[in-house]
């Protein structure tokens, strides 16, 4: 306890670092549940269903079959940049959560008070763009390092393609960095506190007055992340399987996290940025939205209870219980009123992410893949003019307001 | 030993390291790679100066940027091992003398100036740094940070003609 007291700093960021890590490789392994089970149904399909009740144990089992897979590396390739590339992959992918407040609320860790969140950076944006800007080692070394062809050519589209799409990511982000006039997520959100004054019902977030904006970013963030329509990198009709090709086991594992973990982390931005963070989109006066997440949590565990009963046999009907109580349990805790106003912000956040999460899978089931010269086109012709060009606007209504 | 003291220790020591494997290496990107460590780490200690724009800026354009363009080249070209020559005459002659000249420069300065004196002393000047920094850049040097753009667009245009005067 002395070493806790005469560092708290570094204490309280360790076990934060340590939860948030937890939540977010839970977060990871989900998502991919969540994205099979959407896609399946956008493709009149059932998805995951024999691992669990609703398949919520696939996850779990995909991972074991990971770590037991072989581990084949080729002969041919250059081993301490082939075990490295998944690494750096991996860890970018992960560390940029560390920047993102997730609530407004202070909490109280070991007595310390403290920010949700891990850091508060002052130029928290920017750092960002720092680490995602390095992402693209990752899947050009491992297709340089597994020494063949389709690799190779995947990871030589993948940095094209990644660095052509950074360039109108970062701009088409810089017209709220205008408005706000700060790279700091906190004064981001507060910024988009509050209503319009002459259109009360709508929230004052960025993506009203940045729509142009926020479509060029979320398209280049698609590409960013190598995600249909975009993921020409790993193109499977014409380059197997592109930069991941040799990679097997859990390497292989480390990649397809990586690229999850991407995805949360641009969608995380897209609802710091344009969506108000962890804003409630209802006006401050109305006071019943405090019980919103109790209730919400609550009524989604009685649809999970008739499910139970009614559905469910065998084992997976005790799953699904425990997951019923879970949920009714934590929809309880959240109607505390000490717990009640830390909730709000997490919450809100967390339901815009899942929305965003949904519409990069919607677009998955949706969107047939671009063809190269189509995509560099793209990127270079039409989104970086029309996010240049809203930068101008931007700057130039700016300069008028304040004047 | 206070922490920002030791992470700069440790930093300084990955920066030296990372460079001396960089001229070691044989393999063009496990140069390259050791070139991106030296940036991360100096950024790091621009990180542990408090100038966190400069951190940031050095991460994004020399080892998310410039570096990228330096191992897609390197994946390009497939540029294998390097071969070691005995062509420069003068880098064999001169090389070694001018090495030491520098260190011993290098190390004559160090000694003189009272680095660790000042060094905690040092204090960050209040307000936001990056405010100063852009007014300095868009107010009081205004001319010439235009000049260098322009440079730059030159250079571009420069390499853009010479690489379709073949074809």
């Amino acid at each position: 306890m002395e070493f806790v007291a005469q560092h708290p700093i570094l204490v309280v960021s360790l076990i934060k670092i340590v939860v948030l890590l937890f939540l977010l490789m839970t977060a990871l392994a989900y998502v991919t549940w969540f994205e099979r089970k959407v896609v399946a149904r956008i493709q009149s399909r059932i998805g995951p269903l024999y691992v669990g009740a609703h398949g919520l144990l696939q996850p779990l089992a995909d991972g074991v079959k990971f770590l037991f897979k072989e581990d084949v590396t080729p002969p041919a390739a250059d081993r301490f940049v082939y075990v490295l590339a998944p690494f750096l992959a991996l860890s970018l992918g992960l560390a940029t959560i560390a920047l993102i407040p997730f609530g407004p609320a202070t909490i109280m860790v070991l007595g310390v008070p403290t920010q949700m969140g891990i850091a508060n950076v002052s130029l928290g944006l920017l750092f960002v763009f720092a680490i995602t800007s390095m992402g693209v080692y990752g899947v050009a070394l491992a297709g340089w390092s597994s020494n063949s062809k389709y690799p190779l050519m995947g990871g030589l589209r993948s940095s094209a393609q990644m660095v052509s799409y950074e360039v109108s990511l970062t701009l088409s982000v810089v017209g709220v960095v205008l408005l706000a006039g700060t790279l700091n997520f906190n004064d981001l959100i507060a910024y988009q506190s509050g209503h319009w004054r002459y259109v009360r019902f709508l929230p004052h977030w960025n993506v009203i007055p940045q729509f142009v904006g926020f479509l060029c970013y979320f398209i280049s963030a698609i590409a960013e992340t190598n995600r249909v329509p975009f993921d020409l990198p790993e193109a499977e009709t014409e380059l197997v399987a592109g930069f991941h090709t040799e990679y097997s086991s859990f390497k292989f594992a480390m990649f397809f996290m990586a690229e999850y973990a991407n995805m949360i982390t641009v969608s995380c931005l897209a609802t710091i940025l344009f969506f108000g963070g962890w804003l409630s989109p209802f006006p401050e006066r109305w006071t019943w939205q405090l019980y919103i997440p109790g209730v919400g949590l609550i009524l989604g565990g009685i649809l999970l209870a008739y499910d139970t009963a009614m559905n469910q046999r065998g084992i997976a009907r005790i799953q699904l219980a425990v997951v019923t109580i879970g949920a009714l349990v934590i929809g309880a805790a959240c109607l505390l009123p000490s717990v009640m106003p830390v909730v709000q912000g997490p919450f809100w956040f967390l339901l815009k992410l899942l929305g965003f999460l949904f519409f990069y899978v919607w677009t998955r089931g949706t969107l047939p893949r671009f063809r190269y010269d189509q995509l560099m086109d793209f990127g270079w012709k039409f989104l970086l003019p029309v996010s240049l060009a809203n930068l101008v606007i931007t700057a130039f209504v700016v300069m008028v307001l304040n004047r | 030993m206070t922490l920002p003291i030791i992470l700069f220790f440790v930093f300084a020591a990955i920066a030296v390291i990372g460079a001396l494997m960089m001229i070691f290496f044989r393999e063009p990107i496990h140069s390259a790679l050791a070139l991106i460590l030296v940036m991360v780490a100096l950024a790091v200690l621009y990180l542990l100066l408090g100038a966190e724009f400069i951190a940031a800026v050095q991460i994004i354009v020399y080892a998310g940027a410039v570096m990228v363009l330096f191992v897609f080249v390197i994946m390009l070209l497939n540029a294998g091992e390097e071969e070691r020559t005995n062509i420069s005459k003068l880098a064999h002659y001169v090389g070694w003398p001018l090495g030491i000249f520098l260190t011993v420069e290098l190390v004559y300065w160090m000694l003189r100036a009272p680095i660790g004196a000042r060094a905690t002393t040092a204090t960050i000047a209040p307000g936001d740094p990056t405010r100063d920094l852009s007014m300095l850049l868009f107010r009081s040097y205004l001319f010439p940070f235009e000049i260098t753009s322009i440079l730059i667009l030159i250079a571009l245009i420069g390499a853009l003609v010479l690489a379709k005067r073949d074809s």
